[in-house]
């Protein structure tokens, strides 16, 4: 891969882990050891102890340990850090090898066994000279051991077999092949996890011994390869905080190098290399803040020092490699759980790389020729085919002398490199970048910063040559510009996507760019317009286009030949193109003249054109689509007719008429599109009145506007393009009606009544007015129970009822001659209170002419009327005595009085014509005769009164209450005529309280007394009980009266029977006289006293004066 | 001394934009652009906590390589942007605000003008002026 020379090296980027070796393991063959192994390896959890096992022959040869150097004096250091020291300490060195043996501590062979391990041991001992890497036994048994102590021979024999290999007690292990191998395994790894870090304790502990003999004018490399060495010993310890600090020294030093041109790039490289283990430590404690900061001054201090001039491109290189780790490690963390925000996120440094990697690839562009060839030998080869020490030039390795050794050399390395970049796939780096980056922006809601990044990613891939995902792109970032607005932008993408267009001889996207590049929100030069306008009729022509500017010379030269086969092929295909989501270089705005148009009126639509291109325009057909297609025919105007040239900047107008179907009345006409023919196959097409991207806001624009402006169909004629409004969509209506309705009533309606409403239907129309039909009743759409309680019938004859509809459709009414009228009566009865609303529709058909057309036009009016409803009068009813006092109860079989108030609430006079009861329980006491309210005239506020003798069958149930009947009164309105039917209202009578008493006593006497003359009243009593009842009288005396009979008398009455009693009173004094009081008692039926029975009896009597005879001896006293 | 100052509708389409002549036009359109992701999140998170009294200056909206960019939102919410070259470290916030004071009194008085209408692109010439003065000065 081209960019591996700026990758960073694996070995930097894992996380270190202390390497164990496992020997002695046969994994391939034993099932045992391969399941030891397994248990180390498979699985490994975070829990788990960080430790990369490896399982090494038993001979293994490890690294060899270079001779200590005894002095620095005379040593002079070539190269910071070499290339395979990281990797040696992850999985060349181990920190601990581990020797696994079978061996149970009862083994029959233990002499010999014990010296084949101890054998093996000397072996790794052996092959490890010189490190200090320690050596651990695992006994691998098959028996579980007992309790430490126990076992003698156990512990016996492991301080022999200690002692044999020269290990310390610490280092021998057993491991039981039992059932719990996992966690004997836990256990194990933890106690050589504790040797590693031991291990590595030591080797920082040698390593930082070196510091002495160092001098600073000398070993400065040293300095930085030391910090660098105890910083990554630290992180196999595991020991991140120190790693961090030390790491920070070797950063500040690597900086402290003495830094020219041949030493630069080893210099970079170990920098971003120390910078990269830095940031990512503290993005690993949970310092972002800390990384980004390191990450800032790094990039601080590295970006002025580029190196060598030839090789600039390379500074580049590694400046976006710096910005791709972090935006790596970053974005890393996140997934780890850090939270980044808009303004700080890896994207910024997927982009900021990208940005870099683009300046490397104009760097690149520059510097290396073309025409190189390649010198031989290839200085870039080295014996190793690697390099000793990150960062160096591979044909003087080792040099740490400011200039370089040989100038020759120098110059052809400098020459192999500058070829091996030319050959780097610099766009590819680039989009992968960008796409990084978007991804980024996208999740941290940054759309415009994408579309940003979007845009050089087509850029990119134009230049990469890969036009279609180019235009992919572009044409999908294109939207958001336009959206917003931002024509600048907009202009820019347009012209690379017209050049990718072009190059790939894609015609249909030519012409929309060509037509978005013409348009008003194109910031093309007039100029440019123009050459961009001649391309697009040459298109339109089925000729070739010419070349866009700023295309390599070859690749257009491809693309004229593939532009001559495709005007070939397909130069009688048509292409319609939807324009309303651009902004074209012709402008559409339709409208109807007015938002509805009567059926009789033809209808009028206006096309406005408008070209915005340089130079002028000429089409060959216009054609509007209605929503109803059999009116396109009139909307189409074709080349042949004058004005079929648009002129830049001029509006041109298209009027069309047609005349409306009758049978669309009602219906909404829209446009559904405009089409517009350019040359012979070409239609720009907008979707229902015209209009496109940018028009609503210019509208509103112009809405704003201080600038006075016309309105209606004038507007366009002022040149006020923005100002004119879309009208997509008229309303076919009826004709005007030419007939009056005239409503004659008199309300308010009465309740129950049959309402009469008089309608006039008078026309005033030229011809005969057919089918004249009327619908009438309730208007629909209010409360639904008026429906049920409203009828409507024509039928005057007899009262309507449930049957009846609220409404009546469609009543013939035949045909109207000009200036005739018709007169139509309507009933209705109202049998709820409240207001009404009905409705009078009247309509007809007339035949009548537009533009020369006969149409049959069904014209209709209106009329509604809101009609309150009242109760014609109140009926009340009240129960009274023969005495006319009022009752709340009624005895049975005793006659009472019912008495009905009928009082007159119409504002109308009504004529009762009679009533009657239609009693229940009742009986009437009177034969009935005449109602009393026959033919009584009632005017508003006058009452009607009526009296009715009752009486309750003794059958009857003595107690509760009982319903008493209806009362019907029959009346119609006064004004009404004779054969009006009567209306009958039915008033429900009040409910009555019934008693029986056991003992009824009537009095019987004349209607009046006469001063001194016998006044006979006769008593009678009645018992109406089944027992025989004993009665007690007696008569109190009255300065009123004498009177003669029985004072006090007891009595026995048979039940059912009468005993009358009679007494003569002889009245003293004149006037409304108290009858002398009467006490009965009944000493069985304590509760009936004299004061219950007294209702029964009359308490006073009229006492005439004595009369005047004509006596002399009177006159003679006198 | 900026090097793009911009004046941004409402909608966020462009209605000034003026920038040193000596670098791309385009670039600084493009940056214009897309600090307007910031200036809107900005504006709904003051939204959602004090409508009345936000600071109208929005502060640093973001960094980059070369430029910082600054912006300033009206109540009205037309948004000025302002960049400058991220080399310029003598250029306090203090001074940055009180450029974008300058922007906004300035604009006011174009608003102020009855034959403009809001909404439309920024052609006066006092308005172009002051912006000059605020720019880097190129000999």
């Amino acid at each position: 891969m081209a960019g591996s020379q700026w990758e960073l090296p694996p070995e930097l980027c894992c996380r270190p882990m202390a390497f164990v070796a496992l020997t002695g393991l046969d994994v391939t063959y034993n099932a045992v050891h391969r399941a030891i192994w397994d248990a180390f390896c498979v699985n490994r959890r975070a829990d788990r102890v960080p430790i990369s096992f490896k399982v090494l022959a038993g001979d293994h040869e490890y690294p060899k340990c270079r001779t200590k150097r005894t002095s620095y004096e005379w040593y002079i250091p070539k190269g910071i850090l070499k290339t395979g020291w990281m990797n040696k300490h992850l999985n060349l060195v181990p920190a601990l090898v581990v020797l696994f043996y079978e061996l149970d501590w009862d083994d029959p062979q233990w002499k010999e066994k014990q010296s084949e391990c101890a054998t093996k041991v000397e072996i790794v001992r052996t092959s490890l000279q010189g490190r200090n890497t320690k050596v651990a036994v695992v006994l691998i048994q098959k028996k579980t051991p007992l309790p430490p102590g126990e076992d003698l021979v156990a512990s016996e024999r492991a301080s022999s077999l200690c002692n044999a290999c020269d290990l310390s007690g610490k280092s021998l292990f057993v491991l039981p092949h039992t059932d719990h191998l996992v966690g004997y395994i836990i256990r194990l790894e933890n106690a050589f996890y504790e040797h590693a870090q031991t291990y590595y304790y030591t080797e920082i502990r040698r390593v930082k011994s070196h510091k002495e003999f160092l001098n600073k004018t000398t070993h400065q490399l040293l300095f930085v390869r030391h910090q660098f060495k105890i910083a990554f010993f630290s992180e196999l310890k595991q020991d991140t905080q120190n790693a961090l600090k030390y790491y920070r020294t070797a950063y500040s030093l690597v900086h402290e190098l003495r830094a020219h041109e041949t030493n630069m790039l080893e210099i970079k490289t170990m920098a971003g290399f120390i910078n990269y283990k830095i940031c990512r430590l503290c993005f690993q404690h949970n310092t972002p803040l800390d990384a980004i900061a390191q990450f800032r001054k790094h990039i601080d201090l590295c970006k002025k020092k580029i190196g060598s001039g030839d090789l600039a491109f390379e500074h580049n290189a590694w400046m976006s490699k710096q910005f791709q780790s972090f935006g790596e490690l970053f974005d890393e963390a996140i997934k780890l759980g850090l939270t980044a925000i808009q303004t700080q996120n890896p994207g910024f440094y997927y982009q900021q790389a990208a940005c870099y990697s683009q300046d490397r690839k104009l760097l690149a562009q520059q510097l290396c020729q073309a025409g190189a060839v390649c010198p031989a030998p290839d200085p870039l080869d080295t014996p190793t085919g690697g390099l000793d020490f990150y960062g160096q030039r591979p044909w003087r390795q080792g040099h740490q002398s400011i200039d370089p050794p040989d100038p020759e050399k120098e110059r052809t390395g400098i020459l192999a490199l500058q070829i091996k970049e030319r050959d780097v796939a610099h766009s590819e780096l680039i989009i992968a970048l960008l796409s990084n980056a978007v991804a980024q922006f996208k999740k941290y809601k940054c759309p415009r910063m994408k579309s940003h990044l979007m845009v050089q990613m087509g850029e990119e891939y134009y230049h990469a040559k890969d036009y279609t995902k180019a235009l992919k792109l572009l044409d999908y970032v294109m939207c958001d510009y336009r959206t917003e607005r931002w024509w600048g932008l907009l202009t820019a993408i347009l012209t690379t996507a017209l050049r990718c267009a072009y190059l790939m001889a894609n015609v249909k996207d030519y012409m929309t760019y060509c037509m978005e590049l013409l348009g008003r929100a194109s910031t093309l030069k007039e100029e440019q317009k123009s050459r961009i306008e001649k391309n697009l009729f040459k298109v339109l022509k089925n000729e070739v286009p010419e070349a866009e500017p700023e295309c390599e010379p070859s690749e257009s030269s491809a693309a004229a030949a593939l532009w001559k086969d495709r005007m070939a092929l397909s130069g009688s295909n048509e292409v319609s193109m939807e324009v309303q989501d651009y902004i074209p270089f012709i402008q559409c705005k339709a409208r109807f003249l007015a938002p509805s148009f009567h059926v009789d009126q033809p209808i009028q639509l206006q096309v406005f054109l408008r070209a915005d291109c340089p130079h002028p325009v000429s089409f060959n057909k216009l054609s509007v689509s209605l929503s109803n297609q059999s009116y396109n025919q009139w909307c189409v105007v074709e080349s042949g007719q004058d004005n079929m040239c648009l002129s830049p900047g001029k509006t041109s107008c298209f009027t069309f008429t047609f005349v409306a179907k009758t049978q669309d009345v009602g219906k909404k006409v829209e446009m559904t599109g405009i089409e517009l023919m350019l040359g012979s196959r070409v239609f720009l097409s907008w979707r229902g009145a015209g209009g496109d991207a940018a028009s609503a806001h210019e509208a509103l624009q112009a809405s704003r506007s201080s600038r006075p402006r016309r309105h209606g169909p004038e507007a366009w004629q002022e040149g006020d393009w923005d100002s004119l409004t879309i009208q997509h969509s008229t309303m076919i209506i009826s004709r005007v009606p030419k007939i009056s309705v005239q409503l004659s009533h008199q309300p308010p309606a009465l309740n129950n009544e049959m309402y009469c409403i008089t309608l006039t239907i008078q026309s005033q129309e030229e011809g005969v007015a057919r089918e004249v039909r009327l619908t009438t009743g309730l208007k629909p759409g209010q409360d639904a129970n008026l429906s049920q309680a409203t009828h409507v019938t024509l039928d005057r004859a007899q009262v309507c009822d449930a049957s009846d509809p609220a409404l009546l459709p469609d009543i013939p009414l035949g045909d109207l001659n000009p200036g005739h009228k018709v007169e139509q009566r309507v009933y209705v009865r109202c049998v709820s209170t409240g207001p009404r609303v009905f409705l009078f529709h009247v309509a007809y058909s007339i035949n009548t002419s537009v533009d020369g057309q006969e149409i049959n036009c069904n014209c209709h009016k209106d009329e509604t009327v809101s009609i309150e409803t009242v109760e014609p009068f109140d009926v009340s009813a009240k129960f009274v005595s023969t005495k006319f006092e009022p009752l709340e109860r009624v005895v049975v079989d005793i006659p009472f009085v019912l008495m009905t108030d009928l009082l007159s609430s119409s504002p109308w006079p009504l004529l009762l014509h009679s009533s009657s009861l239609q009693l229940v329980t009742m009986t009437t006491c009177t034969p009935q005769s005449q109602s009393q309210l026959e033919q009584v005239l009632l005017q508003t506020g006058e009452c009607a009164s009526e009296c009715f003798c009752l009486q309750c069958p003794p059958s009857a149930d003595g107690n509760g209450t009982v319903a008493t009947g209806q009362y019907v009164v029959s009346w119609r309105r006064e004004s009404s005529s004779l054969d009006t039917p009567l209306v009958h209202t039915t008033v429900p009578l009040p409910h009555i309280l019934l008693e029986n008493v056991p003992l009824y006593i009537h009095a019987e006497l004349p209607s009046f007394g006469r001063v001194r003359e016998t006044l006979p009243v006769r008593y009678h009593i009645e018992n109406r009980t089944a027992l025989v009842q004993q009665v007690e009288m007696a008569v109190e005396p009255s300065d009123a009266f004498m009177f003669s009979g029985l004072k006090q008398v007891r009595l026995h009455i048979l039940p059912g029977a009468e005993q009358q009693m009679l007494y003569n009173y002889y009245p003293l004094m004149a006037g409304y006289q108290s009858l002398p009081q009467l006490n009965i008692s009944l000493p069985r039926c304590p509760t009936t006293n004299t004061h219950t029975l007294r209702r029964f009896l009359p308490q006073r009597i009229f006492v005439k004066p004595q009369g005047r005879q004509l006596d002399d001896a009177s006159i003679a006293a006198a | 001394m900026a090097v793009c100052i911009a004046v941004i509708a409402k909608e966020n389409y462009p209605l000034y934009i003026r920038s040193v002549p000596t670098q791309n036009e385009l670039k600084f359109h493009y940056t214009v652009h897309t600090s307007l992701d910031v200036v809107e999140e900005k504006i709904s998170a003051a939204g959602k906590t004090m409508a009345d009294q936000r600071e109208l200056y929005l502060g640093l909206l973001y960094p980059t390589e070369d430029y910082k960019v600054y912006g300033y939102v009206t109540n009205s919410k037309v948004k000025f942007v302002i960049v400058v070259d991220s080399s310029n470290t003598s250029l306090r916030d203090n001074e940055i605000r009180s450029m974008f004071r300058k922007l906004h009194n300035s604009f006011t008085d174009v608003m102020c003008n009855p034959f403009y209408n809001p909404g439309d692109p920024v052609q006066s010439k006092a308005f172009d002026s002051m912006v000059s003065g605020m720019m880097v000065q190129v000999s």
